[in-house]
């Protein structure tokens, strides 16, 4: 039997090996010809390493030459797609790393070629740019786990945005509009939570009202007062960056991870307590068997509605995080739908980590850096609309969702109302 | 036997059980209590309540006393121009409604497929600037060809930007919330990109040209009353989209899916050609949304054309418990409250992102009639609620 | 000997349901009191008041003398009461430590779950009561009968000493009842005691001390195996006479309906679950398809019908294979399809029973003509059915999901026998179903027998399987382990068969070639 299992797996494994082989090959092919034929021999691309006004010790940039580099490139791309179709290999996490990787790196050398790029710069801001992505993300996370699906973290952002600057301006103190955004994102998830545990309200429709209410209500609050009292209500400053001693000094990582505000670390603190809690605690276990199986977890005694509100508000409150991200993290001052669809593009990355913190935070990364790519390719003046290179973020999402890279499976209560 | 044959074939057209009366209980209760708490909102942002609500009455049905000196004046002097200074909110009203009922059409199909279309938004967009470019660009046309084809042409475009993500659900099992919202930023940049380069008329201003003359749904009125074809054509949809839903094979083939779409499959009927005819077709309503308002009311495209009608339009199908005469009056209602909240603006000062305020509300309330129920002490009426959504995936 | 429980004068009201009157059980210590009624009958609610699930609206517990008052599961736990839910409430993709854990989670350091501990305790107890189980296993990876013992674990880990077993046998071989009533037998040893919940009166003859029999919401009468008998237990617990054989003449084989050869079929989740089957379904038979639930027969079904891809071999209905067919095409070829999960697959509840007859036939003249569908025939075929059918049910326009099981299930069957066909796949046809809708739905079966019709027929009740079938086959993890003459047939032997167990070394023969096999 075990043989004729061994068969019918081989159709699967040969069809999975000849898609890889196929992509990796028109990769190098497209490589090649768009990017390759289009740079000019001689020209240098250099990749900068430090950062102005960083602690970091400084190295010397990287040069390299570019019309080899990106031949070199479509070579690496072409001779392991032909590998694969040849011998294949398993390992479609390294497959899609190729395909990845050799087209960044051909396209960054293609658009810099003869120019400067900073390489160090673009990493650092992948990360400032994908923090609200992740603490949506883990927004999700929290309250999927226990089964709630909660699609108006785009909302609870808004007015957690909002907060915490008319807060900051208010009082002059940044802390406390943190903790406003905080208990805010907190309240309104407590109302989503409200809402479909206790009406048992379409958890879909809910969060969607949510987004309405949140938009409808910030832009009130915006056209109503903030307006015309800016400098009172809607100019707050920012938190400031703060060094860590030491690790600072690394180069290209410390730049990156270690001269970052306050919203960045605790974010970063967040995913690894987070990770924590959930797979080595006792509430973890409790909110997993909620979200895989409330029943069982009701009939040995584990109070289903009380893990759900608990996590849904905890939900909000990072949520609230992340809005406070968005005004007094970053610009401080508080626009009109500034989250710009990032509730929702943290949800893709919630489903691409496969509902798990660590890997919600590594593909909030992507994102971060697909839209940090795009404003550096406007500095370098691309030939490509700068529209198009804005869309890019949303297409990947897209490209995520299809599950054609890692399909994952939703804790199996996801999104249904618990009925004793 | 035709009496109940009547009242229950009314059942399962999901209106809900009982009397019309019993069915519009609740979305007015739902309504009132919205415009309950909007009023606390008006008055905690310092404005009067009752100056605020008299100045959205008259922006929405015109001001009583215009009225009676209008008629009188029609019948004194033979003159109509009072008239139609009188009845001209009114008219407006009706014409801010004519592209909702397209949007709350296109959400409410999408609900009876168990989709959640929240991409009326971006296919409104694509649609009004499919539209406006068949309709400026080609010139020379007789109107009842050029007419047509801009209209289709909307519609095509909406359609095209609802299939992507239909397709994608049915054959990926991508949810379709996210990739709507994503083709909605996709439509946005898109259009900055349009508006600002190749379709982009001369001037300063990121507009497209007007469009000609034999593309504009002709209106009834003379200026400045801007009431048009559309809104009739707007009816009549309506009506087909309910003779489709209830009263055709494919259409049973769509409630079916969306009522359980195991059963369906089981049944024979395909998904995947459901899902992606049911968004297409969605898309293709909110993309005639987008095409009534340029051709009817606009005759241009500017930026921030969309603004916000795909949540209303959410709204609207769920006000209008996603059957198309309820939405017809959902819009009715919305158009009204829109177009009396401009007034309110300009007169009590209010900004009309309260309306935004009221119809978050109103959702959250359709969608827990417990709530109501709750608040109004009504008894619980058992009515089977339709399920709307399911969770990530199939 | 005393009374470790007591219920008194229990009454529980559901909207429009009185699901337990004014119920009195006793539950004398060390002993077994069997609890037998049939689906509906008020069994389960009555357990989950006692378990806390549910409050009863009246009526009083009494706990070793002590009245007691639970406002949940916990408070039942914290008196030694333990429940094994015939729907197992197991965490599939957790661990078995993770599973017994829930819900009174040792720490270490304060904050983190101290797994070793319970993975050792749950090693004693295994010890202890012969349960063996892997502690570090995942749900998932588990056979039924090994999820069982955990199910038991976690009611033991809780020290419990009033056990309630809820249909325990329902998934089970025999074999592994057996070896299910000896893990029973040493847990009474150890002092413990057991309320057994069963609609099977052989089962309950064997193993309860003390029996209750309840219907429609009432205790009707006790008694004990040693003063009852078979047929007296039945016409208890049914109310009135019960026909427990299925009157059928001997079967008329004609020619081949459905062919299938060495198929493998794949699940949702890529698992090869239907590996390798071989069988022919003849006009005018009924080949049932036994063996444990999740042994490859949902996929089966499925992968015949159109529902799920096949990975490889050949079907062939009436001569022609059916590949890539669509479950459309496979329905218009003839055959019907009562599927396993009726609310899931067979009905669309919020719809009415009229357009739930038509489910499958909307499209086709007379019902619809063109696009547009034609209402006043589907109301008149509506009528017509559910006279002919007896469907219990206020009127046509009524949503399905309004009526009562087994006037669900005949709706599936009005709809799937109404219309012209030639083969009959029927998938657990009357699960959770009272005794009358059982010989209703039964009878049907036959008549469509004899009029000629091939009937495919997959339970995982052995009674039905023996009762309606002219063959027998037995799946056993996505292969078949043997196809048998039922006339000729030994529950032991099927018992063996249906847990993998192929008895020395048989006969080789080529199914596909020669007559079945007859033991």
């Amino acid at each position: 039997m075990t043989t004729l299992n061994a068969t019918a797996n081989t159709a699967l494994v040969n069809r999975a090996r000849v898609t890889y082989g196929i992509v990796l090959l028109a990769m190098g092919l497209f490589i090649y010809f768009f990017f390759g034929l289009n740079t000019q021999s001689g020209l240098e691309t250099t990749f900068g390493l430090n950062l102005a006004g960083s602690q970091a010790i400084p190295i010397s940039d990287l040069v390299v030459p570019s019309q080899l580099t990106v031949y070199l490139m479509a070579g690496i791309a072409i001779f392991f797609g032909a590998f694969q179709l040849a011998r294949g290999v398993k390992a479609t996490g390294a497959l899609i790393a190729i395909i990845g990787a050799t087209f960044i790196v051909a396209f960054l050398t293609w658009a810099a070629q003869g120019k400067s790029f900073n390489l160090t710069g673009m990493l650092s801001s992948s990360l400032v740019r994908a923090t609200p992505i992740a603490l949506a993300a883990l927004c999700g996370v929290v309250s999927e786990r226990s089964a709630v699906i909660n699609i108006g973290i785009e909302g609870i952002m808004l007015i957690s945005a909002q907060a915490a600057v008319v807060t900051a301006s208010l009082t002059g103190n940044l802390y406390l509009g943190l903790f406003f955004a905080i208990l805010l994102g907190g309240l309104v998830a407590a109302l989503h939570a409200y809402l479909v545990i206790r009406f048992k309200v379409d958890q879909i429709v809910s969060g969607v009202a949510i987004n309405i209410f949140g938009t409808g209500l910030t832009s009130f609050v915006s056209s109503r007062f903030l307006e015309k009292n800016t400098d009172l209500l809607n100019n707050s400053g920012v938190f400031p960056v703060v060094s860590i001693p030491v690790l600072s000094k690394i180069p290209i990582l410390g730049p990156m991870l270690f001269e970052n505000n306050i919203v960045i670390y605790l974010t970063m603190l967040l995913i690894v307590a987070l990770h924590i809690v959930l797979f080595y605690t006792p509430w973890g276990l409790r909110t997993r068997a909620v979200g895989e199986h409330p029943k069982a977890a009701d009939t040995l005694g584990v109070n289903v509605y009380l893990v759900r509100y608990v996590n849904v508000i905890l939900g909000g409150m990072i949520a609230g995080l992340g809005g406070a991200y968005f005004t007094i993290g970053s610009v401080g001052r508080f626009d009109e739908i500034m989250t710009a669809g990032k509730g929702f593009i943290g949800l893709a990355a919630m489903i691409f980590g496969k509902w798990n913190p660590i890997g919600a935070f590594a593909s909030s990364l992507i994102f971060g850096f697909a839209d940090s790519l795009q404003v550096r390719l406007q500095i370098l003046r691309v030939p490509i609309p700068s529209e198009f290179l804005l869309m890019a973020p949303y297409i990947v999402t897209m490209i995520v969702l299809t599950g054609v890279v890692g399909r994952a499976i939703p804790p199996a209560a996801d999104g249904q109302p618990y009925e004793k | 036997m035709t009496e109940k044959k009547k009242s229950k074939s009314k059942s399962s057209e999901g209106i809900g059980g009982g009397s019309l009366g019993e069915a519009l209980r609740v979305p007015a209760l739902a309504v009132l209590t919205g415009l309950i708490i909007g009023a606390i909102a008006i008055v905690a942002s310092g404005s009067n309540v009752f100056e605020a609500y008299s100045a959205l009455f008259i922006g929405a049905f015109g001001d009583p006393v215009r009225f009676f000196s209008g008629f009188q004046q029609l019948f004194t002097t033979g003159e109509t121009a009072g008239l139609l200074r009188a009845i001209y909110p009114f008219t407006e009203s009706l014409v801010t409604a004519t592209p909702y009922i397209f949007a709350g059409l296109s959400v409410a199909l999408g609900f009876r497929c168990g989709l959640f279309n929240i991409g009326a938004e971006g296919q409104f967009f694509i649609g009004a600037l499919c539209s406006a470019f068949v309709g400026y660009s080609i010139v020379g046309l007789p109107a009842y060809i050029h007419l047509p084809l801009a209209l289709l042409a909307g519609a095509a475009g909406g359609a095209l930007w609802g299939i992507v993500p239909g397709y994608l659900k049915a054959r990926f099992g991508a949810h379709e919330v996210v990739n709507t919202i994503m083709m909605n930023w996709i439509a946005f940049r898109l259009s900055d990109w349009l508006l600002n380069g190749p379709m982009k008329a001369s001037g300063f201003r990121p507009v497209t040209p007007n469009i000609e003359h034999t593309a504009e749904l002709p209106r009834f009125f003379p200026d400045p009353l801007r009431l048009n074809w559309g809104f009739i054509l707007a009816l009549i949809v309506a009506y087909v989209l309910y003779w489709f839903l209830f009263k055709t094979t494919l259409g049973f083939e769509i409630r079916s899916v969306g009522a359980n779409p195991d059963a369906a499959r089981y049944a024979g009927m395909n998904i995947i050609r459901n899902f992606v005819l049911v968004m297409a077709l969605a898309g293709g309503l909110a993309g005639l949304a987008g095409a009534s308002q340029v051709l009817g009311v606009d005759h241009w495209v500017g930026q921030g054309f969309s603004a916000g009608y795909g949540f209303d339009a959410i709204a609207l199908a769920l006000l209008g418990k996603s059957h198309p005469f309820g939405v017809v009056l959902a819009a009715l209602l919305f158009g009204f409250l829109r177009s009396g909240a401009t007034r309110m603006q300009s007169m009590a000062g209010v900004p009309i992102d309260i309306i935004s305020i009221i119809q978050g509300l109103v959702i959250i309330f359709i969608a827990a009639p417990a709530i109501i129920r709750w608040l109004y002490r009504l008894k619980s009426v058992k009515v089977e609620e339709t399920v709307l959504t399911r969770g990530w995936g199939k | 000997m005393t009374n470790v429980l007591e219920l008194h004068g229990i009454t529980k009201r559901f909207p429009g349901v009185l699901a337990n009157d004014k119920i009195d059980i006793a539950l004398r210590e060390g002993k077994i009191l069997a609890l037998l009624g049939e689906n509906g009958a008020g069994k389960s609610t009555l357990m989950n008041i006692l378990y806390g699930l549910y409050k009863p609206d009246e009526g009083r517990i009494v706990v070793r003398g002590q009245e007691v008052d639970f406002r949940g599961p916990n408070d039942a736990i914290a008196r030694g009461i333990g429940m094994v839910h015939q729907h197992f409430m197991l965490v599939p993709v957790m661990t078995v430590t993770e599973n017994v854990m829930l819900g009174v989670e040792p720490t270490k350091n304060r904050f983190f779950l101290d797994k070793d501990k319970v993975a050792a305790r749950i090693r004693e107890i295994s010890d202890q009561y012969g349960l063996e189980v892997d502690p570090d296993a995942y749900i998932k990876d588990l056979p039924v009968g090994i999820q069982q013992r955990v199910e038991i674990i976690k009611v033991l880990y809780r020290s419990a000493d009033i056990l309630i077993l809820d249909e325990p046998t329902a998934v089970l071989t025999p074999q592994e009842v057996e070896s299910l009533f000896k893990i029973i037998r040493s847990l009474i040893e150890r002092g413990k005691s057991l309320i057994f919940i069963t609609h099977k009166l052989k089962e309950v003859m064997k193993i309860a001390d003390d029996i209750t029999v309840l219907r429609l919401g009432r205790v009707v009468g006790s008694t004990t195996p040693q003063e009852a008998s078979l047929d007296k237990l039945a016409s208890m617990m049914v109310g009135r006479e019960v026909n427990l054989v299925v009157t059928k003449k001997p079967a008329n084989p004609q020619e081949v309906v459905m062919e299938v050869r060495n198929l493998y079929v794949r699940d949702e989740r890529q698992n090869l679950t239907v590996k390798g089957v071989t069988f022919d379904v003849r006009k005018g038979e009924v080949l049932g398809i036994a063996g444990v639930q999740g042994n490859g027969q949902t996929e089966l079904v499925y992968a015949l019908t159109g529902l799920l891809p096949i990975d490889s071999g050949v079907i062939r209905l009436l001569g022609e294979t059916i590949h890539r067919a669509t479950p459309r095409n496979i329905l218009e070829r003839g055959v019907a399809h009562i599927p396993e999960d009726r609310q899931r697959h067979g009905l669309i509840l919020s719809f009415p029973v009229h357009d739930n007859l038509v489910l499958c036939t909307y499209y086709q003249s007379p019902f619809a003509k063109g696009v547009s569908l034609q209402q006043n025939t589907i109301f008149g075929n509506a009528e017509a059915l559910v006279k002919q059918f007896d469907i219990r049910t206020p009127s046509i326009f009524v949503n399905v999901g309004g009526l009562s099981g087994g006037n669900q299930q005949k709706v599936i069957v009005a709809r799937e026998f109404s219309r012209p066909i030639q083969l009959l796949i029927a998938s657990q046809p009357t699960r959770g179903l009272d005794v009358g809708s059982i010989e209703y739905i039964h009878n049907q079966i036959i008549k469509k027998r004899d009029e000629g019709t091939g009937i495919l027929l997959v339970s995982s009740e052995l009674d039905e399987i023996l009762a309606l079938s002219d063959r027998i086959a037995v799946m056993y993890k996505g292969g078949i382990m043997d196809i048998l003459d039922a006339k000729k047939v030994d529950k032991e032997y099927l018992g063996l068969l249906m847990a993998g167990v192929h008895p020395s070394e048989p006969v080789k023969v080529d199914e596909s070639a020669a007559p079945e096999r007859v033991f």
